[in-house]
């Protein structure tokens, strides 16, 4: 892609450049980033995210890791207290579980338990959910468990836009930052806007006004979620759909704003229903609108199967345009 | 139409609370008729379904016309009551239900009613029961309340006319002056040991369930009227019929002017707390409309408690059909003579009128020294 494309029309890109261009933009303004993980520099990426930037920065700042989670995101957690901007790129989801250890009792406790004295600007990326029939280890969105880790903060960039700018916030930001991309987004092309800009990580965004039930989505399912929302204007509902895309901290006051003004809502996510972030923003709405709903609160989550290799049951496992029609209409009683 | 009160002519109905075909039970508030004392809300005393409603809104009609058909339990012959439903459905009324069983259709419960649905409808004083659901299981939502408070007329005829309501209370009391041969006794009680027990209950209390004094005076006057039974009853054509049940009508003024006295019922069978959260009650819906046909229709004495500000002495007039009314004037310190000392007591002047066709001197004699007696030891009130 070309950074002098025409400005005025915006610049005709994927899901996927929009991120390598965040990167680059990153790794450009500040001499402290750098990129590792699996398979990153030479290969460029599995989902060949970071294509053309070894060639461009060279193996000090984009670096190919061994085949161990735990070893490169500990390692990238001393890079960021001893004063560097690592990025670390994980596969996908399934794999972090391996530098949990990592995450959740190093990179979100540090800075508590130095008293402030040492931070962990650290940005972990990397790739979630299911559709690519990559089978039951490689397919599940966990972004719901680190979402529940205090020190940490969870953000899941949707549309191209976020997927530029995301990353910039994120290493500006003093703790460790999770970025999860869904992996059925990459190929996704678009428009990036001219007047795309710095992302505020701390809000909730609503994609889509509507006056008669609000649609909770983000990352994967936001897409799914306004074409469903485009499905519930031909039967006259109109939809509002928020993207929540910070998961950590939840952007209660958006999500309460716009269900206070619909008095229903319907939250879909692709993580399994039980103990999930579906869970979370229910029980928000509850302590923060009770009184302003209209209907009980719909979730559409996947089936709480590991996610199923044939394609035919993967689709079936997992929240689809049809069934966020169907639960926005239950709560609308039609 | 009821009488709501001896003075009672005619009541204008301005509201039909049951629809034809609806089950209504002893109790159940049918509809709302616009009297010289306000808008009184008209309860059934008959278990059945609605089949007709014979009166329209807004028509003035005189007490004893039939406002409506109920058809028994049993689906015996329609009889006559005072009941019905909303006017807006008269069009064409349903074939009378005929209830074999009990009705299903309500019975099974409440419709669900969505929380933003039950607090809009709080905020607008809309009764849910009518409403019919449109959201998720039937559940009324906040859409069905939203209409119900557009089409609910503007909450027109609940007017209160004070000018009417002194005619009313000037052609009871001239009535009274006329028929009742009124003979006036009086005592003085001390109250002291009652404002002593009061100011010990209360310092336990927290402020919404403190006593005031009212309570324990009607609760004497309620056991006081047990012995008395001349006093307590009704005098009509056919003479005097004393009630058991003691239902005291309390006279409460309305702002602006005028006055009224609904009955609280078994006042004698009431615990002190029970009697004072009915007095609250009472005051607030005589003064904002709201006040039962029994309330007003079935007092078996009237009690007139004129309070801190009031004077020190009140001489009543009887509210036919009643043969009674019991004075309270305002309690004053003054000297008086406890074991041979003068020493300063709180003393109120208490005030019987009495009708002697139904009772003499000797036995309201009796009566108020009953009431003194009894408020010397209020903690067994």
């Amino acid at each position: 892609m070309s950074a002098a494309a025409a400005p005025q029309q915006g610049v005709q890109t994927t899901y996927r450049e929009a991120v390598r261009e965040g990167i680059r933009a990153a790794l450009l303004a500040d001499k402290r980033v750098f990129l590792m993980g699996e398979d990153v520099g030479r290969y460029g990426g599995c989902y060949a995210v970071t294509k053309g930037l070894l060639g461009e920065f060279g193996p000090e700042r984009i670096r190919d890791t061994p085949l161990s989670e735990s070893a490169f995101v500990g390692a990238g957690i001393g890079a960021a207290l001893g004063g560097m901007r690592p990025i670390v790129e994980i596969m996908t989801v399934n794999f972090s579980l391996l530098a949990l250890d990592q995450i959740v009792n190093n990179a979100a406790t540090l800075r508590h338990m130095s008293g402030g004295q040492f931070s962990v600007p650290l940005v972990i990326r990397m790739a979630t959910g299911a559709g690519r029939q990559l089978a039951a280890q490689h397919s599940h969105s966990l972004e719901g468990w680190y979402a529940h880790i205090p020190g940490i903060k969870v953000v899941a960039p949707a549309t191209l836009e976020d997927a530029r700018f995301m990353l910039a916030a994120a290493l500006a930001d003093p703790n460790p930052v999770l970025i999860f991309e869904h992996v059925m987004l990459y190929n996704m092309t678009g428009t990036l806007a001219p007047d795309a800009g710095a992302v505020d990580i701390r809000l909730a965004k609503v994609r889509r006004p509507g006056r008669d039930v609000t649609l909770l989505a983000y990352g994967g399912t936001l897409f799914k979620t306004l074409e469903a929302a485009e499905a519930l204007a031909r039967e006259n509902i109109e939809a509002e759909v928020v993207d929540l895309r910070v998961l950590r901290p939840l952007d209660s006051q958006t999500i309460l704003a716009s269900v206070r003004r619909t008095r229903r809502a319907v939250i879909v996510d692709e993580g399994w229903r039980s103990g999930s972030l579906s869970a979370e923003v229910s029980a928000r709405i509850m302590e923060g609108a009770f009184w302003e709903l209209d209907a009980p609160v719909e979730r559409v989550c996947s089936a709480e199967v590991p996610i199923p290799y044939p394609h035919h049951l993967e689709e079936a496992a997992l929240p689809q345009p049809a069934s966020i029609v169907a639960a926005a209409k239950a709560t609308m009683g039609r | 139409m009821p009488s709501l009160g001896a003075d009672m002519v005619a009541g204008t109905l301005v509201e039909w609370l049951k629809r034809p075909g609806e089950h209504v039970r002893r109790g159940d508030i049918v509809a709302v008729v616009e009297t010289q004392k306000g808008a009184i809300e008209i309860e059934i005393f008959e278990d059945g379904v609605i089949d007709r409603l014979l009166v329209d809104v807004g028509a003035t009609v005189p007490v004893g016309t039939p406002l409506a058909l109920v058809s028994g339990p049993a689906g015996a012959a329609p009889a006559a009551a005072q009941a019905a439903p909303v006017p807006v459905a008269i069009v064409a009324p349903r074939p009378p239900a005929r209830p074999i069983a009990p009705p299903i259709t309500r019975a099974i419960g409440r419709p669900p009613v969505s929380p933003a649905a039950r607090r809009l409808a709080d905020q607008h004083g809309i009764d849910l029961g009518p409403l019919r659901g449109s959201g998720p299981q039937g559940a009324i939502i906040s859409t069905d309340v939203e209409r119900a408070i557009a089409a609910a007329p503007a909450p027109s005829p609940r007017r209160f006319d004070a000018a009417e309501m002194r005619r009313a209370i000037g052609a009871a009391m001239a009535r009274s002056k006329r028929e009742i041969p009124h003979y006036y006794l009086s005592t003085t009680i001390d109250m002291t040991p009652l404002y002593r027990w009061i100011e010990d209950e209360n310092a336990k209390r927290p402020p919404p369930q403190r006593l005031l004094l009212a309570a324990p005076l009607l609760k004497a006057v309620a056991l006081a009227l047990r012995g008395a039974p001349e006093l307590n009853g009704f005098y009509t054509e056919s003479g005097f019929q004393p009630s058991t049940a003691v239902h005291i009508g309390v006279a409460i003024a309305i702002r602006g002017g005028g006055l009224i006295a609904p009955a609280i019922h078994d006042v004698d069978e009431l615990a002190l707390d029970d009697l004072m959260a009915r007095l609250r009650d009472l005051g607030m819906r005589a003064r904002g409309g709201g006040l039962r046909s029994s309330e007003l229709s079935d007092p078996t004495i009237t009690v007139t408690n004129i309070g801190e500000r009031g004077v020190e002495t009140v001489f009543g007039i009887i509210y036919p059909p009643q043969v009674a009314l019991v004075g309270f004037g305002k309690p004053i310190e003054r000297p008086a003579v406890v074991d041979g000392a003068i020493v300063p007591r709180r003393m109120i002047v208490a005030t019987l009128s009495a009708d002697h066709r139904a009772s003499d001197g000797h036995r309201g004699a009796l009566f108020l020294s009953d009431v003194d007696r009894l408020l010397q030891e209020p903690d067994k009130l």
